[in-house]
């Protein structure tokens, strides 16, 4: 657990003193992930590198896990909480393996313990031990650097991590699979980690809750859902975008819009039976699946006016069905690219379990203003 | 491909013939009996000599000029260093003639004034790359290491020096080709080296007595830059170095 005090940072400079970091109380619980979030400018990095004093507050106090920072030797403070750069900033000198053995050489681990220790990381990353252990970082491209950055903060298993825009200079695509990968990793490791980015879409996947800064003050500290519907004022309104609803798709899964009450019917069923059931249902149309439960086809009940014989011979094709863990976003754009206002959603192992359909999506949404309102 | 391979061997046998007519140039010049029978003695006698020289004043220089170029380069020094690098460079522009002179004004004549001469040459370069090296490690690095919980000294052991070690030892090689190549100066105030068959060569116009010293000389500074340079191949840690 970070606690911030009263944090108050103030620079001297030659056009006057300037307000970096204004008065600052937060908490990171134990085990989340609390991206500091703004504008260049804003103080959230100040703010970051007080927590491991690379920068001295003017006053305030932080606690880690209970403790005051002030009081542990500042270099002793600094082995226990790991540091992740934007430059990555791997030792060119020393290999992969050294890299990530800085720390817990510095604390004089046993060597075999600590390297042990690097294999599994790197491993961790998703990357063979076997094969980059002994590469110097000039030989890895930058997705891979970054990982063993990441590896490297996490060597000596300290229980805060700090990092300042991590994934900032890595091209979108890799940066989308190491986020994942770091989310993965997190839900396993539950580390306390403060994470400076100026990203917002960035910080609404990877945060647990989002601050918000601005001219050194944090003005909104919040669950990114909040932040993104409900944003204080008109400044955090603007920077996390007018599209701001729509990232909040992203938030939510499948499942939040599922509705269980949709029927299905059986190929071998007949289609009179079928019809009956749309009709008694209001519904327009209906899932088609197999004895095992699997979907694979749809009936649209006005197609069915004056046809008989099986559901199995009238069915048209499913162009798409959608996992009840995927998150909206991904199924609201699967909506759009087959041109359809209807999804089948199945579970892990591809059975029927429901739909969701774009009135359900927009109502999902929308229930957060009205909560509000209320 | 098949035109680089013409142009390879082609330079190959351009080169064996042109061994083949510096040897015969030699022969003609008596150059092979003076240097193996004629002066054969006052060869090694002062390439002895020349040896200590170079040892002396190139090994003070480095045991001095790293230290201050580090020195130069801690924060606390650095709104002085630039200044203090300007000095160094003008210092370097002075002709080593001009050096060797101004210190035998001062010393007298003989080999101390000599290793000083040599030493104030060789000293300059040492520093500025040692400087230069260290400060131009990338600042993300330091704080990097300064994050992760670094004290100072390891930092500059760990993470600065072995990172401008490359650049350091090209200061040391430059730095060694002044020193070797000033060294037969040193004859003309009494210290010795290859200098004084090179320079006794000249005012006799005994060409062989001449390249009796010059050719050492030459090899001397060839052999010299080998050493180093594969010093630095092998101290040089693999990823730092561009050519590792």
């Amino acid at each position: 657990m970070i606690e911030l005090e009263n944090l108050t940072k103030v620079f001297e400079t030659a056009k006057g003193p300037v307000m970096a970091s204004d008065r600052v109380n937060m908490v990171v619980p134990e085990g989340e992930i609390c991206v500091l979030l703004g504008p260049s400018g804003c103080g959230k990095t100040t703010t970051m590198k007080m927590v491991n004093r690379l920068i001295e507050p003017t006053s305030g106090k932080i606690f880690i896990n209970g403790k005051d920072t002030d009081e542990s030797d500042v270099v002793e403070l600094r082995r226990n909480i790991g540091y992740v750069i934007q430059q990555i900033g791997l030792f060119p000198n020393m290999t992969v393996e050294d890299n990530i053995c800085a720390v817990p050489d510095l604390l004089g681990w046993d060597k075999g313990k600590s390297r042990k220790r690097a294999a599994e990381l790197v491993e961790m990353m998703a990357l063979e031990p076997s094969v980059f252990l002994k590469r110097f970082p000039k030989e890895l491209s930058g997705g891979q650097q970054q990982r063993i950055g990441v590896a490297r903060g996490l060597a000596a298993d300290p229980p805060v991590l700090l990092m300042d825009e991590p994934f900032g200079a890595i091209d979108p695509i890799n940066r989308e699979i190491i986020q994942d990968e770091f989310l993965k990793m997190q839900s396993a490791i539950r580390k306390t980690i403060m994470f400076v980015s100026h990203d917002i879409d960035e910080a609404v996947k990877m945060g647990d809750k989002i601050a918000i800064f601005r001219e050194g003050a944090l003005v909104q500290y919040d669950v990114p859902d909040m932040i993104l519907s409900h944003p204080a004022d008109k400044f955090i309104a603007d920077f996390v975008g007018s599209d701001r609803t729509l990232k909040r798709l992203r938030l939510l899964t499948v499942n939040d819009a599922l509705e269980f009450e949709r029927p299905s019917v059986l190929v071998t069923d007949e289609l009179n039976a079928a019809s009956k059931l749309m009709q008694d249902r209001g519904h327009a149309n209906i899932v088609v699946v197999t004895k095992l439960g699997k979907p694979i086809g749809s009936l649209r009940l006005n197609d069915l006016k004056g046809k008989s014989g099986l559901v199995g011979d009238h069915r048209a094709p499913l162009p798409i069905t959608i996992k009840v863990k995927d998150d909206l976003r991904n199924a609201v754009s699967s909506m759009f690219r087959h041109d359809t206002n209807w999804l089948v959603v199945v579970d892990d192992n591809g059975v029927f379990v429901g739909n969701i359909t774009q009135r359900g999506v927009t109502h999902l949404l929308g229930s957060a203003y009205r909560e509000v309102q209320d | 491909m098949g035109n680089q391979n013409f142009i390879k061997s082609t330079s190959i046998y351009l080169g064996l013939f042109g061994v083949f007519l510096l040897g015969i140039f030699s022969e003609r010049m008596n150059l092979i009996e003076d240097m193996t029978v004629n002066y054969r003695d006052d060869i090694i006698f002062l390439t002895g000599d020349h040896l200590y020289l170079v040892a002396v004043s190139s090994g003070l220089a480095i045991v001095v000029g790293i230290p201050v170029g580090i020195w130069l380069s801690r924060p606390r020094m650095l709104r002085f260093s630039e200044n203090i690098m300007q000095v160094f460079n003008i210092g370097t522009t002075i002709p080593t003639l001009a050096i060797l002179a101004l210190s035998m004004s001062f010393l007298g004549i003989g080999k101390t004034p000599a290793i000083f001469a040599l030493w104030i040459a060789t000293l300059l370069p040492i520093i500025r790359n040692t400087f230069v090296g260290i400060t131009a490690v990338p600042k993300f690095l330091i704080e990097a290491a300064t994050g992760m919980g670094m004290t100072p000294a390891q930092i500059l052991l760990r993470v600065e020096i072995p990172n401008a070690l490359y650049v350091i030892f090209a200061g040391i090689r430059t730095a060694l080709a002044i020193n070797v190549g000033t060294v037969p100066l040193a004859f003309l105030i009494g210290a010795g080296g290859l200098g004084e068959l090179i320079f006794t060569g000249i005012d006799l116009d005994e060409i062989g007595m001449m390249l009796s010293g010059a050719i050492p000389v030459a090899l001397l500074a060839i052999a010299t830059d080998f050493v180093v340079s594969q010093l630095q191949q092998w101290t040089v840690p693999k990823g730092v170095n561009p050519n590792g």
